[in-house]
């Protein structure tokens, strides 16, 4: 089984390589890249049901160096199950994106660079993932930077550099923070190896303690999007290709809370600061939400949804009890899902209707059934209506959080609520107007709306395209995605129940050594 | 821990002007800020090795100096160069397109702060609209949801359904595709190149 952990990442780079050389034979790249993917899902789910099984996570240390020394790639529960729902998500929006570059030609995303750069991507993405040691996770988080500077200004259109440049510069600022973290982590320890600084920043004064957490804290903070530091997402994601931004929104983010979880957890379980964390959750939820009420632009809401939504898990990680991270970990695979569905059907939107203000969209229920469908599941979900898994999620934490019971987790459950509703009133105020409102009221308002003609914040196409057979199909499989996490809640929830109650016990060096033999 | 003062003193400088020039609008200081600011990382990890003069590899009798830090430098250099090449092409791209390389205000933002008292009235009336189309009273009518999701053969509906696989229309397209890359990334190297000298 080991043998199969670094194919996750050797697989993926492997591929970029050959869609690279075969650059002028946009079909084979086509193949090359989907086949990895469907690959590399396989091996995670091979992987992810042997982790189970064998109850003891997986490890191999590259180059066969001793364990405390080489690079190590470490697959656990988490890891396997984060692996595995990145790549189903990454092969939708690939199946999306190829119907999305067949209809509209090169001028948008032009697919020979596309390719390579989508498999780089998805390498960093399950690096970061199984990273065993904290240097290999900073080289996880450049290698997936690095290849979304590249897609966020694809084609290099004058919106994309401008609004690209904000992306990029912050990510910039985060990756030196990480860094510097990185050096002082290692000055302090003296080990860049995860289980081997959790044991030993456990005997540093907590003062010492609290600088490096609070450093590790703002260099994810700014990946994750949590609130005194999110400001740059709303401003950068709403400009890329709609694939782009629908697997950006799914992944890079929850990439960054991912790095949190193991922060909270297992480097630095020794030092408290939940409190800090609860305060900047609430924060997030709600000013986060409050922003998507303000915005009229589809994508836009979505990608304040996106910021306020990432609050819930960072709620999860304050409450910092087994139940509760169990129930940050469905939240995560169920907001990973949900909101790259989201995007995607907005693509669809996009395409339909030839924009994504809601002022300017109307009649698509009567145009597009199917569309409307693919629109309101996900929005429903993501709003937290039952039976769906947004609902389950939400409840679960609130659950854990009411365990608790302190005072400040009450003030969260009531914020959690009143961001659930808000989040529900912005995606069904955009579905009112959109699908519900009569066609022959656009042409009323187009007078009314000139500062959308002035400032063209959302790229906006202004024709309307037809929508490819293959993009309908990959997001109504992403729908359907969504609502197998609600049907199979049962066992994906007791895995991931599993999985909270094995990261509150922290991992030893021995038992990585006995998972690298 | 014994480190030299020296190599503290000139990163916590190489740091601040770092962060100063990264703070500008144009994005060519930002570059000069994120290099500095690499650099100043750089010097730190090359700072927690611990004190200069040990030999550089293990073998040597004596002490040897740590060689962790020095591979992390390594790893950190090259990244740093790969970015800046490639904020280089950006700023390149930026001026191109007329915008004097600076990192501009969102119009988004821009469009929601200037938005006037009869938008958001559109947006916020939807209370109306409701009144007007979404209530139980128009079920029967040919708008009622019921009846336009079953209307399967309405003409409108069809060229949403999914109807076939796009090959013909694909191969038809993507052969200026393999030409359009091409020519772009032929733009994009001697952007770099212009920049370098």
């Amino acid at each position: 089984m080991n043998a199969l952990v670094p194919l996750i990442v050797m697989l993926p780079l492997l591929g970029a390589a050959v869609t690279l050389v075969f650059g002028r034979n946009p079909r084979l790249q086509v193949v090359v890249t989907t086949a990895t993917l469907v690959a590399v899902s396989i091996i995670a789910a091979v992987l992810l049901a042997a982790v189970d099984a064998a109850n003891q996570p997986f490890a191999v240390s590259v180059g066969g160096w001793p364990v405390p020394f080489g690079i190590i790639l470490y697959v656990d529960r988490l890891a396997a199950l984060l692996v595995l729902i990145s790549s189903i998500v990454l092969l939708a929006v690939l199946l999306f994106s190829i119907g999305q570059g067949a209809a509209d030609g090169a001028e948008e995303t032009p697919i020979s660079i596309f390719n390579p750069t989508y498999l780089i991507l998805a390498a960093g993405i399950f690096d970061a993932f199984i990273a065993g040691d904290l240097f290999n996770l900073y080289v996880g988080f450049e290698i997936l930077l690095v290849a979304s500077y590249v897609l966020i200004t694809l084609g290099s259109t004058e919106s994309r550099i401008r609004t690209g440049a904000v992306y990029i510069v912050v990510s910039l600022v985060s990756s030196i923070l990480f860094l510097a973290a990185i050096a002082m982590i290692y000055g302090a320890v003296g080990t860049v190896n995860l289980a081997q600084i959790a044991e030993r920043v456990a005997q540093l004064p907590q003062e010492t303690q609290f600088v490096l957490h609070l450093m590790l804290l703002v260099a994810f903070g700014i990946k994750a999007a949590i609130f005194p530091v999110s400001f740059w997402l709303p401003d950068s994601y709403p400009t890329a290709p709609a694939p782009v931004t629908a697997v950006f929104a799914g992944l890079l983010t929850k990439v960054g809370v991912y790095a949190l979880i193991r922060t909270e957890t297992q480097l630095f379980a020794s030092n408290d600061i939940n409190m800090l964390l609860q305060i900047v959750a609430l924060a997030t939820m709600v000013i986060g939400v409050l922003g998507a009420v303000a915005q009229a632009e589809l994508k836009r809401i979505l990608s304040f949804t996106l910021v306020s939504h990432v609050g819930y898990m960072i709620f999860g990680l304050a409450i910092a009890t087994e139940d509760a991270i169990g129930a940050t970990v469905y939240y995560i695979v169920h907001h990973i899902v949900v909101q790259t569905t989201l995007f995607l059907a907005v693509g669809l939107i996009e395409r339909k209707a030839g924009s994504t203000s809601i002022l300017r969209v109307s009649g698509l229920m009567k145009a597009a059934p199917v569309l409307a469908v693919l629109y309101f599941v996900p929005a429903i979900n993501l709003g937290g209506l039952p039976p769906f898994s947004g609902f389950i999620g939400k409840v679960a934490l609130f659950e854990s959080a009411a365990a608790v019971g302190t005072p400040m987790m009450i003030v969260l459950i009531f914020g959690g609520i009143l961001t659930s509703l808000l989040t529900l009133y912005a995606l069904m105020r955009a579905w009112n107007l959109a699908f519900w409102r009569e066609d022959d009221g656009a042409a009323e308002n187009d007078g009314r709306i000139e500062y959308l003609g002035n400032a063209p914040a959302a790229d906006e196409q202004g024709e309307t395209r037809v929508i490819p057979p293959i993009m309908t199909y990959a997001t109504a499989g992403m729908v359907a995605v969504t609502l197998a996490l609600t049907v199979f809640a049962g066992p994906l929830y007791a895995l991931c129940d599993r999985i909270g109650g094995g990261l509150l016990t922290p991992v030893t060096l021995e038992q990585i050594d006995e998972g690298a033999d | 821990m014994d480190v030299s003062l020296t190599l503290i003193v000139i990163m916590a400088v190489l740091f601040a002007a770092g962060v100063y020039a990264m703070m500008e609008r144009s994005l060519t200081r930002v570059l000069i800020g994120f290099l500095l600011l690499g650099n100043a990382t750089n010097l730190l990890l090359l700072i927690v090795m611990g004190a200069p003069g040990a030999a550089p590899f293990y073998g040597e009798k004596g002490a040897v100096s740590d060689p962790l830090p020095q591979a992390l430098t390594l790893t950190a250099i090259v990244i740093t160069f790969a970015v800046s090449a490639f904020l280089l092409a950006l700023i390149y791209r930026s001026w191109q397109l007329g915008q004097a390389d600076t990192v501009e205000d969102d119009l988004g933002d821009i469009a929601v702060r200037e938005r006037t008292d009869a938008e958001e009235d559109l947006i916020d009336d939807e209370s109306s609209l409701d009144d007007e189309e979404a209530t139980t009273d128009f079920v029967g009518v040919s708008t009622a949801p019921i009846t336009v999701l079953n209307m399967r053969d309405h003409p409108s509906i069809v060229d949403d359904a999914p109807v076939d696989v796009p090959d013909a229309r694909g191969a038809a397209s993507r052969h200026p595709d393999a030409d359009e890359p091409a020519g772009g990334s032929g733009d994009e190297k001697p952007d770099e190149r212009g920049e370098q000298p």
